[in-house]
């Protein structure tokens, strides 16, 4: 109950300030930029293949969901610091956090409902994506199943990298330091199965295991791997933990 | 109410608040006293839970601040030094987030909310946004939340601070009709705050209590001498001073800067004695011209001296210090004070 009363204040935050819109409209626009040229590119090569009377593989799910998926999660890693960053550097600058650490509510019922709200403001903003797909739909007729496993993925990767973000708020007072470590860390955590590239030793697997690109690779082609459900969740969880323990020192050093 | 032993919170150099212990009863209204930087506020947050002691218990009807923090949150109301607003919420949507995290059923709230805009006076800012608001209705609207859910307990840090004499009359008005149903603790380093809101006060400096009192044990005992400050219009310096110190009642005469035949002095009496119509005849008749003659207000400084000196506690040179640039700070607000009375 008090979670939810948090994520309520916490959305309709977003909607007061200029966030919410600043987000959704760069993410529609440059989602937008890649769905349009995705989808030019389907119909020239179609075209083409029908001119030359070549056989060409027609399959809306591999050329223009799989790309536009990688693509949009790219875009997302560069919103979520903007998501996140206010969280509680907000709280922290303007003393707010005293009314709430001082009111009958658990520590975790603070992160986790400021955590839901962000989640809330991806999805919203995952959603108005769907409008590009929805067009797919009028005009082909693309398999659903793996762009609702795709979306899931985007969703989990998110949450992942929300919870992550909304750590880091707490770490500092400062807006503009949150978001920039922020976007640090999930830029690191993107593109950490760089290192298991170049080697395939233990250590450099484990590391490169923690990627967070690495398993939305299996979510883009359809596949719903326990493994990857699994990670996202645990990086979920351990960031929501960090957020609550580092919440928790903010009373013995503030 | 509220039980405090041993108190002692340390931060990574400094020690904030050292050792400290009192109790405050059911319904009184306490003054806490002392210069910036005293540890006024570093008790309230432990007694608020924000953050726990690192030595000590502290207590709020019987609940232990660290044993049992939920209970006592549920009992205390708490008016950070700053207020605790979200400029983009309006005001009637900020007390009603307030109320549901302070878990007042949500069937009570918007009646709650009602009365207390009422005893705020805030009801015709309901539906403004709060940073378009002045500084003192903000300050109405952050004593609103702390009394929003009713609590047994209401700490105020600094309620005064910042506001003009207006609204500081406004917001003490307020506080002292809270007074009865709540039992208050309120910061301040205005002494004339205490007198008029307070029945007892708990004075601290570096860190340490310095005292607790009553006001009216604490006024009577510092009242004791009176200190007057007389200007003459004279040339003889040391004539007016052997003069005004033959006056009865006088222990002190301690002449102050001159110039152009004005000849300032300030005079202390012995304990319990009025000098003021003695000290005015012993210039006429000495035929000089009277020029001024008041009594000066307490600084700060004196009563700490004064209590320091009482308890035979040693007072640092730190303290001083401390108690030296908060002078000009309570001097302003006293003067305040003189204006608003009159």
């Amino acid at each position: 109950m008090n979670t939810l009363t948090i994520c309520n204040k916490e959305l309709q935050s977003y909607f007061r300030s200029p966030i919410a819109y600043t987000v959704i409209a760069l993410w529609a626009l440059i989602g937008g930029f890649f769905f349009y040229f995705g989808l030019s590119f389907f119909v020239q090569r179609s075209m083409e293949s029908a001119m030359t009377g070549q056989a060409f593989p027609m399959d809306i799910n591999e050329w223009i969901v799989r790309p536009l998926l990688s693509n949009v999660n790219v875009v997302a890693l560069f919103l979520i610091p903007m998501i996140t960053m206010r969280l509680f550097a907000e709280e922290k600058r303007s003393g707010t956090i005293e009314l709430l650490m001082t009111s009958p509510i658990n520590d975790w019922e603070i992160v986790l409902g400021k955590w839901l709200a962000a989640v809330g403001l991806y999805s919203i903003m995952l959603f108005v994506s769907v409008l590009h797909m929805a067009i797919l739909f009028r005009y082909g007729s693309p398999d659903w199943r793996p762009l609702a496993v795709g979306y899931l993925g985007l969703l989990l990767q998110g949450g992942c990298l929300l919870a992550i973000g909304t750590f880091v708020s707490t770490c500092t007072s400062n807006q503009i330091v949150a978001g920039a470590i922020g976007f640090a860390i999930s830029l690191l955590l993107f593109v950490l199965n760089w290192v298991s590239e170049f080697g395939s030793s233990v250590t450099e697997r484990v590391i490169g295991y923690f990627s967070v690109q690495q398993h939305f690779e299996s979510f883009s082609k359809g596949v719903i791997d326990s493994k990857d459900i699994i990670f996202y969740v645990t990086m979920i969880a351990l960031g929501l933990f960090l957020t609550s323990r580092s919440l928790e020192s903010v009373r013995w050093r503030a | 109410m509220i039980k405090v032993e041993g108190l002692t919170k340390r931060y990574a150099r400094n020690i904030a608040v050292d050792n400290i212990s009192f109790e405050v009863q059911k319904g009184e209204v306490v003054g806490f006293l002392g210069p910036n930087g005293a540890g006024k506020t570093t008790t309230m947050r432990v007694l608020t839970c924000f953050m726990p002691p690192t030595y000590g218990t502290a207590s709020v009807a019987g609940f232990d601040v660290q044993q049992n923090p939920m209970e006592v949150k549920r009992r205390i109301g708490y008016l950070p030094e700053s207020p605790p607003l979200y400029p983009d919420m309006e005001v009637v949507e900020y007390l009603d987030f307030v109320g549901r995290i302070k878990g007042i059923p949500s069937a009570d709230l918007p009646k709650r909310i009602d009365e207390v805009m009422e005893k705020c006076a805030i009801g015709d800012v309901r539906k403004k946004l709060i940073g378009k608001l002045s500084k003192g209705y903000r300050q109405r609207v952050g004593l609103a939340q702390a009394i929003l859910h009713n609590p047994d307990v209401l700490i105020l840090d600094e309620p005064t601070s910042g506001l003009d004499p207006h609204q500081i009359i406004e917001t003490r008005d307020l506080i002292k009709g809270l007074a009865g149903a709540h039992t208050i603790i309120l910061s301040t380093h205005i002494l004339p705050e205490v007198e008029q809101i307070c029945e007892k006060v708990i004075i601290i400096a570096k860190g340490k209590l310095v005292a607790t009192d009553t006001v009216e044990n604490l006024t009577s005992r510092l009242r004791g001498s009176e200190t007057v400050a007389i200007e003459v219009l004279a040339t003889d310096l040391a004539a007016v001073q052997s003069r005004l110190e033959q006056v009865a009642g006088v222990s002190r005469v301690i002449p102050k800067e001159s110039k152009d035949g004005r000849l300032h002095f300030t005079v202390e009496s012995l304990e319990g004695r009025h000098i003021r119509p003695g000290l005015a005849k012993a210039v006429i008749d000495g035929g000089w011209s009277l020029n001024e003659l008041h009594g000066m207000a307490l600084s700060l400084e004196a009563i700490f001296l004064e209590l320091t000196a009482s308890h035979k506690e040693p007072v640092t040179a730190a303290l001083q210090e401390v108690v030296k640039e908060d002078i000009a700070d309570a001097a302003g607000s006293l003067d305040k004070g003189e204006e608003e009375s009159k």
